[in-house]
């Protein structure tokens, strides 16, 4: 079915009796070429890519609860290509690039809103490093322009100009960033996926890999043996026990990072903005409730809570930078568990294990990610081949020493 | 989340710096390949469950702590003094 604005008007007329499921769903088949553990954001996009770019149908992708259940639906939604080094940067444009086809692409409203991402700065240090990634943005194609203090005081009155502790001093402001929606986006990919042949199959945990030979050759779950040759682990905060199955350590540590909504609000924040002082971000959904948070919780943690130093921090820089948000109630906090890598960039690559893909280590910026993400793990898996805009995305990385330490603060767990 | 420290007691989190998993205590000797630094430095097992974990009291005594604790319910099971646990081995 094709969703469309008549489509819309006539069901209206008609009683929405014409609508159907989304998506099938079907039992899992003995044997696929291809399983996709991780019914997430990168999971369905790799599923989609596979299907689509590469004319795989024969798939299934493998969800232990229910699609888009994990942080995909948990995070704050900003969408952005706003990196700075060879790597990262060509990657992230790829996708905003994608973003913006996305809706046409799917045929599925993702509520892609460019509005613009402002990140300020507080001291001449700050600006010139805002200065210097502004100018890779606009070489690799993508928009920055750096904003003194009153170009920001012009688009963002509201912000307190006077406190002395952390002025600000003007802000990069990235005209094509902004949010969407994000379970649009896991459902628009798994209806896609879906309408392509791909089987999504959930309540379906995987509980053992089968490798024999170096080779994988299926997959032990709760609904029971599946054979395939190739095998992608898309887990998010999982990996490190997916990846425990075909007996791998990762570089990776999984902590918890939280966010926060309040009561729906008049539209009152038009852009999303970043703090450079003390970790705050904030942007306004469509439904009216200011959506923010800060840094994860810093220690390993499985828990979908988060605790209070990092409550009460995010509240302290809400207020000391936009003291008018003090009156809005927040409603909801919750957490999401990331998958943290020592340096803060991403893995897409092949394993030891032959067939045997992994796509994990996206911290707290993957959802931005999600649709190259998808075109570049579909390309390894299809190819065996690193796509030409994730090709320093290596699992060794960090024993070879080609880092992507993107924030410059070191390679350890407990820096990003 | 409180750590009870050996030497001050139950103190609130905000008092320590966490470090990473106790891998950082099992240092390979000189001369190691470089796989087993990468395996010291970055590799982990990353449980959803017991771990046992570095964290320094930074805002307290200045000690090294190894703490045994719950990463899916933030438990903390045993704390011991890093020095200690290097001097049982
Ligand atoms: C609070 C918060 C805010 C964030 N804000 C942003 C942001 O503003 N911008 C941004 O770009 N990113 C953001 N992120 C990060 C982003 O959400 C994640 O990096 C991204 O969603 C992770 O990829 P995913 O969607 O595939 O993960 P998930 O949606 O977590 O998908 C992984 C799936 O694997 C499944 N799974 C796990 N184990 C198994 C198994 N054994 N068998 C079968 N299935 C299994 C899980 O159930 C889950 O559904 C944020 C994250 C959080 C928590
Ligand atoms: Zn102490």
């Amino acid at each position: 079915m094709r969703y469309s604005g008549l489509k819309v008007i006539t069901e209206g007329l008609f009683g929405n009796k014409g609508w159907r499921p989304a998506w099938r769903n079907p039992e899992p088949k003995a044997e696929y070429d291809a399983i996709i553990i991780g019914g997430g954001g990168h999971g369905l996009s790799t599923a989609y890519y596979l299907a689509r770019n590469h004319g795989m149908r024969n798939i299934a992708v493998l969800e232990k609860g229910y699609l888009g259940g994990g942080n995909v639906g948990r995070n704050t939604t900003i969408v952005r290509a706003n990196y700075f080094l060879p790597g990262n940067s060509e990657f992230y444009s790829h996708s905003l690039k994608l973003w913006e086809g996305l809706e046409a692409e799917l045929n599925y409203n993702v509520m892609h809103s460019q509005r613009g991402l402002i990140n300020l700065f507080h001291s001449d240090g700050q600006r010139d490093a805002f200065a210097r990634r502004g100018n890779s943005m606009v070489n690799q194609g993508d928009d920055a322009i750096l904003l003194d203090r009153d170009g920001v005081r012009e688009l963002l009155p509201y912000l307190d100009f006077e406190q002395t502790r952390f002025p600000i001093y003007g802000g990069l402001l990235h005209p094509r960033g902004g949010t969407a929606r994000h379970d649009a986006v896991a459902w628009g990919y798994a209806r896609g996926a879906d309408r392509r042949g791909v089987d999504l199959i959930q309540n379906c945990e995987v509980t053992g890999i089968d490798i024999e030979n170096g080779r994988v050759t299926g997959v032990q779950t709760t609904r029971g043996a599946i054979r395939a040759r190739k095998v992608g682990i898309l887990v998010a905060g999982r990996s490190g026990q997916v990846a425990a199955m075909a007996g791998m350590r990762l570089p990776i540590e999984s902590h918890v990072l939280q966010a926060f909504v309040t009561e729906g609000l008049k539209p009152v924040i038009d852009h999303v903005i970043s703090f450079g002082m003390g970790h705050f971000y904030i942007s306004q959904s469509d439904k009216g409730g200011l959506v923010f948070g800060g840094d994860i919780d810093f220690y390993a943690s499985y828990a979908s809570r988060g605790n209070l130093p990092m409550v009460e921090h995010v509240m302290e820089a809400g207020m000391t930078l936009m003291p008018m948000i003090g009156r809005a109630k927040v409603l909801r906090s919750w957490g999401g568990i990331m998958d943290m890598t020592p340096d803060g960039s991403p893995i897409i690559d092949k394993t030891d294990i032959d067939g045997l893909f992994i796509d994990c280590g996206w911290n707290y910026g993957g959802f931005k990610a999600v649709p190259a993400s998808g075109w570049c793990m579909a390309h390894l898996m299809a190819t065996g081949e690193s796509h030409a805009v994730a090709r320093r995305f290596r699992l060794n990385r960090f024993l070879t020493g080609h880092l992507l330490d993107e924030e410059g603060t070191g390679s350890q767990h407990n820096l990003h | 989340m409180r750590i009870p420290c050996p030497l001050c007691g139950p103190r609130d989190r905000r008092e320590f710096y966490y470090y990473g998993a106790d891998d950082y205590l099992r240092r390979p000797e000189e001369g190691a390949p470089p796989e087993a630094w990468d395996a010291y430095l970055h590799l982990r097992d990353n449980p959803a469950g017991v771990t046992r974990d570095l964290w320094h009291h930074e805002m307290g005594c200045s000690a090294w702590l190894v703490v045994t604790r719950n990463t899916v319910t933030h438990e903390v099971i045993s704390v011991r003094l890093a020095s200690e646990k290097e001097a049982a081995k």
